[in-house]
């Protein structure tokens, strides 16, 4: 159906999206006209810089243009990994729900770890204080409560690590290939 | 770190440019025909938020595993005494994203993005390798509908 996930060539993204790709990984230019300005910087036209990104926005490479808040610095310093140990056969619906909640940022399934890791649903809870986050879950366990066969939160202590996307450049991209 | 304070327009383009900003010749025109405020005056307010810290991006947002690369999380189990050494050596390879401490037993959780779906593999046998601990590999198997965004 969906020709990307087919696509066996890496990419969905040809040159030029790759070009914009790159021209706009750091983010768009804050002047008046930031497509233009991208399309001087690629020596294409304004119209060719839109279209693209509009394209690349149906084909779900683009997920949206748009802003990223930082949510320690809004004061959400409570970010807990709520994780679930679902049936099998209700996680999909019960997934559908818990992600549709307005305060769970990302929710996934994935696979257990037995006997260590016996949680196969994820969702990431953002709140002001751990309190607030444990409400959340605790409101999320009414929701599962048939089907949670239990669950525990993971808060993360400190950020090790944290690099946004990176792409290498067109044509260094290729000689990886 | 110090609370950021914002007045109410800071707050409504937050909670409006989660959304999406327009993609046409005047965007921040159309920002700000929404807002009764002019052109320059959203530039600036973007400008100053992300100067400081109040957002982290500005742009467009990619979908890695579209373009042809893969994404997973994994955890490890690490022992207190050699936290440090490890985070050095998970942290040196530059498909590591993002790297947490957590509160369990598995107390390292890290995402690895790589260009291609086998890079993964060579890249968490490579940590396995130099760390000799197991990783527990999580990828996603299914992503369920995000609903809504952070208001603030």
């Amino acid at each position: 159906m969906n020709p990307i996930a087919q696509s066996k060539n890496n990419e969905g993204a040809d040159e030029i999206d790759r070009q914009i790709i790159v021209a706009t990984q750091k983010g768009l230019p804050l002047v008046a006209e930031p497509y233009d300005e991208i399309a001087n910087q690629l020596g294409i036209s304004s119209a060719q810089v839109k279209d693209r990104i509009t394209a690349m926005q149906e084909r779900g490479i683009i997920r949206r243009v748009g802003i990223v808040p930082n949510h320690y610095r809004l004061g959400y310093v409570a970010n807990g990994m709520s994780v679930w140990d679902i049936d099998d056969d209700k996680i999909d619906e019960m997934g559908e729900r818990i992600g549709a909640l307005d305060y769970v940022t990302h929710c996934y399934k994935r696979p257990r770890h037995l006997p260590l890791w016996p949680y196969n649903l994820f969702a990431m809870v953002h709140a002001k204080t751990r309190q607030e986050v444990e409400d959340k879950v605790a409101a999320i366990a009414s929701i599962l409560a048939n089907v949670d066969r239990g669950h525990d939160i993971i808060y993360s202590t400190k950020i090790l690590k944290k690099t946004g996307l990176r792409l290498c450049s067109p044509k260094k991209a290729k000689n990886n290939v | 770190m110090n609370d950021i304070t914002f007045d109410d327009l800071d707050r409504k383009i937050i909670n409006a440019l989660q959304g999406g900003f327009p993609v046409s010749d005047d965007p921040f025109g159309e920002v700000a025909s929404w807002f009764d405020t002019d052109r320059e005056n959203i530039i600036s307010r973007i400008k100053a938020l992300l100067d400081n810290g109040a957002l982290s991006r500005f742009g467009p947002l990619f979908n890695s595993e579209r373009m042809g690369g893969a994404v997973t999380l994994a955890a490890l189990k690490v022992p207190n005494d050699r936290f440090e050494e490890v985070t050095k050596l998970v942290n040196a390879h530059r498909e590591v994203a993002h790297n947490y401490a957590r509160t369990h037993e598995l107390n390292m959780w890290f995402v690895l993005a790589t260009e291609t779906p086998d890079q993964i593999a060579r890249v968490i046998e490579k940590i396995e390798a130099e760390t000799g601990l197991h990783v527990f590999n999580c990828p996603k198997e299914q992503e369920y509908f995000i609903g809504l965004r952070l208001e603030i």
